[in-house]
């Protein structure tokens, strides 16, 4: 007896693929809802904030009160952070804080020209709605970038004493949409196995076409092969293509470099392999089609949030971070990152395609051991 | 409960012949509950055998054990000489397979169904256009070969199912129930194909049905299971004339009287008086004419009026009927009530 029969595996491939191409729903459906969240995604946190309302009490009226207010016109007039809007009263302005009429409100105290002359520690006061964190950051980063500015003496002294940091950036202003991009090619081979490794397994083995398998000569090893194979393949199309069109509405011109091309291929052979493995085993054992639909959006959430797709791994409690130290979309976003972003080759992606590789290995060594040759 | 008929007068003609089928005191368990329980049958070459039984009788448990998709608790089955336990791939290349679901792919065409199983079955790519095209022919497909199977009839899409159980050319051949959900037309379609290509091909056919005509047209032999166990097995003439009485009388009475049942049993040649309600009697006899006179003349005596009558000779139903003693199963009775959707056992 042969133990391997690539003809049989490759019948279970033909099949699927003749499917797949016969109802494009699958890959409709494994595209539009990543495409979709790029997008929306991609213009919803990609902006910076403009025109928030600041509310500003003046209880000084003096000529450094003014300074201050004469600042926040400016960054009205430039980068329009926010509308400065003149309160007389304080406990309003801080009500309006509450009520969300306003964003946050500053509090020039009494004596403030006063205090700053004689430099007896003058203070200003910030009222925030910490409710909402960026915001909350925003008008932090503003406004302390201004007191700074305003903290500056007109009369620099002989020695400077304050170390100034020049930054610099390795890459061209990265756009969220940008930042997205990786995670949503990645997002686009899980929908697909999750459809096509997942829902259409399961429903496949209810409406018996896997009964129609097993009468058959073929094994366990070409037949687990044959239906991860299919699945690779189409989530390999909608990672391709949400590679194109991704990069075409973010503007990732690098993603058409021939060079790039190459390793953006092997890391969606790698990612779809992976993908289709885990979806796979986790499946292995699954009869009732109700099973794969109600674990879609855990699985979802479970592996592309703690991803370092929309948010940076580094910021994510310890527990987490272990979640993404095992989870493949981590290391496929990470690959996507480095070249589409960053435009490097092997030698930043290298450890990502090792980890799918032996994580693709050990997937389908327990799907073999586990996928069941009889009913 | 009427003792069990296994291998009468009907098995002797095949008792002879080498054996395609051999089946050994076969048994499978869920958990506490036996599905199959000890059955043992033989099949000769070129026989068409059909399993009759009640839903959840065991007959799909039994086709599929016999067909390797399902583990066998204890016993085996010989096919072509192969230990399906031992020697699982051998036997299945000697076998040809028409579960009851219909899982042709709908989305493929009749000729890429077929293609997709020869490669499965590891045909040769030079064999394959001929022996498919020479299928398509035998089941009356060629016109159909590039239509979607979604767009086929239900007896069309199964004739597809037949040809491809067939693409390996096997030596046996299970079906299983294939003409439930067929209409009336489709189904006499199915059976005068499955003759026909039981006798070109020299097959041995294994059917399970729980259509009596079907069985009692097609096939050489007959087994009934109930719970599990083999209950009948012999010729459908053979089995007919092991139960008493060679009519069925059915008669309807308007207020009858409460001895009624007592007074119909001492009619002329009968065997045995069943009430099944409704004011309903079951008499067999072994002279339904004698008995009706006598049944009609009793009632006008009686001053009982006849609501309804019928007369027949006994069919397989009968058979069935006296074997399995109902013709309705419990199948919760029987059957697990969950099952986990994890399969979580070996």
């Amino acid at each position: 007896m042969m133990f391997f029969r690539s003809e049989r595996a490759m019948a279970i491939v033909e099949r699927d693929l003749r499917k797949f191409f016969r109802s494009p729903a699958l890959m409709l459906a494994a595209m539009v809802f990543p495409l979709v969240q790029l997008i929306v995604l991609g213009n919803a946190f990609g902006g910076k904030i403009r025109d928030a309302r600041l509310g500003i009490v003046d209880h000084d009226n003096g000529p450094q009160a003014i300074r201050v207010i004469e600042a926040l016109r400016a960054v009205e007039s430039n980068a329009r952070t926010f509308q400065p809007i003149v309160y007389n009263d304080e406990k309003l302005m801080v009500n309006d804080v509450r009520k969300g009429n306003l964003n946050a409100g500053l509090v020039i105290p009494p004596q403030f020209s006063r205090d700053v002359y004689s430099q007896a520690r003058p203070r200003i006061g910030l009222v925030l709605d910490n409710t909402d964190n960026f915001m909350t950051s925003t008008f932090e980063g503003t406004m302390g970038d201004l007191v700074t500015a305003l903290n500056q003496p007109e009369v620099q002294p002989r020695v400077v004493q304050q170390i100034a940091l020049n930054v610099v950036e390795l890459y061209p202003y990265i756009e969220y949409m940008k930042y997205l991009l990786p995670g949503s090619i990645a997002l686009a081979m899980f929908v697909s196995v999750m459809i096509g490794g997942g829902i259409v397994y399961i429903d496949d083995k209810a409406r018996g076409v896997h009964e129609g398998y097993l009468i058959t000569p073929i094994t366990k090893m070409e037949l687990v092969f044959g239906l991860n194979l299919a699945g690779a393949l189409k989530a390999m199309g909608a990672g391709i293509v949400l590679t194109v069109i991704g990069s075409l509405i973010a503007g990732v011109g690098s993603a058409f470099a021939p060079a790039n091309l190459f390793w953006l291929l092997l890391l969606i052979a790698s990612t779809s392999s992976a993908f289709i493995t885990m979806m796979f085993l986790l499946m292995v054992r699954i009869n009732d089609p109700l099973v794969p639909r109600a674990m879609f959006g855990i699985l979802n959430t479970l592996l592309y949030f703690p991803s370092g797709a929309i948010y940076p791994i580094q910021a994510f409690p310890k527990w987490l971070q272990w979640i993404a130290w095992i989870d493949p979309f981590s290391y496929s976003v990470h690959g996507f990152k480095a070249v589409l972003l960053k435009g490097v080759g092997f030698a930043a992606i290298w450890p990502d395609l090792l980890y799918l590789g032996v994580f693709t290995v050990v997937m389908f060594t327990f799907s073999t051991l586990l996928f069941k040759r009889t009913l | 409960m009427p003792e069990n008929h296994i291998n009468g007068t009907g098995a002797a003609d095949f008792a002879s012949r080498p054996k395609a089928i051999q089946v050994i005191h076969i048994v499978k368990r869920f958990g506490n509950f036996t599905a199959v329980n000890g059955v043992s049958f033989e099949v000769a070459e070129g026989e068409v055998f059909g399993l009759l039984g009640p839903n959840g009788a065991g007959k799909s448990t039994l086709i599929r054990m016999m067909t390797t998709l399902l583990d066998i608790s204890d016993g085996t089955a010989m096919l072509e000489g192969f230990d399906v336990r031992k020697d699982p791939d051998k036997a299945r290349r000697s076998i040809g397979v028409i579960p009851q679901a219909m899982t042709s792919d709908g989305d493929l065409t009749v000729w890429e169904n077929l293609s997709i199983y020869s490669k499965l079955y590891g045909i040769s790519s030079s064999d394959r256009e001929q022996s498919i095209d020479e299928l398509l022919e035998l089941v009356d497909l060629t016109k159909w070969r590039d239509a979607p199977a979604r767009n086929l009839s239900g007896g069309m899409r199964r004739r597809l199912e037949i040809a491809r159980g067939l693409v390996h050319r096997p030596r046996i051949f299970f079906l299983d129930e294939p003409t439930t959900g067929l209409d009336p037309v489709s189904r006499v379609a199915v059976w005068e194909m499955i003759t026909n290509i039981k006798q070109k091909r020299n097959l041995t056919v294994l059917i399970t049905t729980h259509y009596m005509d079907e069985a009692d047209r097609l096939c050489d032999r007959i087994a009934i299971v109930d719970h599990g166990k083999l209950v009948a097995l012999d010729s459908p003439r053979a089995l007919k004339a092991s139960i008493p009485g060679s009519s069925v009388i059915e008669a309807q009475f308007l207020n009858p009287p409460t001895d009624w049942q007592e007074r119909l049993g001492k009619l002329a040649a009968v065997n045995s008086v069943q009430p099944e309600g409704a004011e309903m009697y079951r008499i067999l006899t072994d002279d339904g004419s004698r008995t009706t006179t006598d049944l009609v003349e009793t009632a006008v005596k009686s001053n009982i009026a006849i609501k309804s009558l019928t007369v027949q000779s006994t069919t397989l139903d009968d058979v069935f009927v006296h074997y399995t003693g109902r013709q309705l199963r419990d199948q919760l009775a029987d059957a697990p009530l969950y099952q986990s959707p994890v399969a979580w056992g070996k």
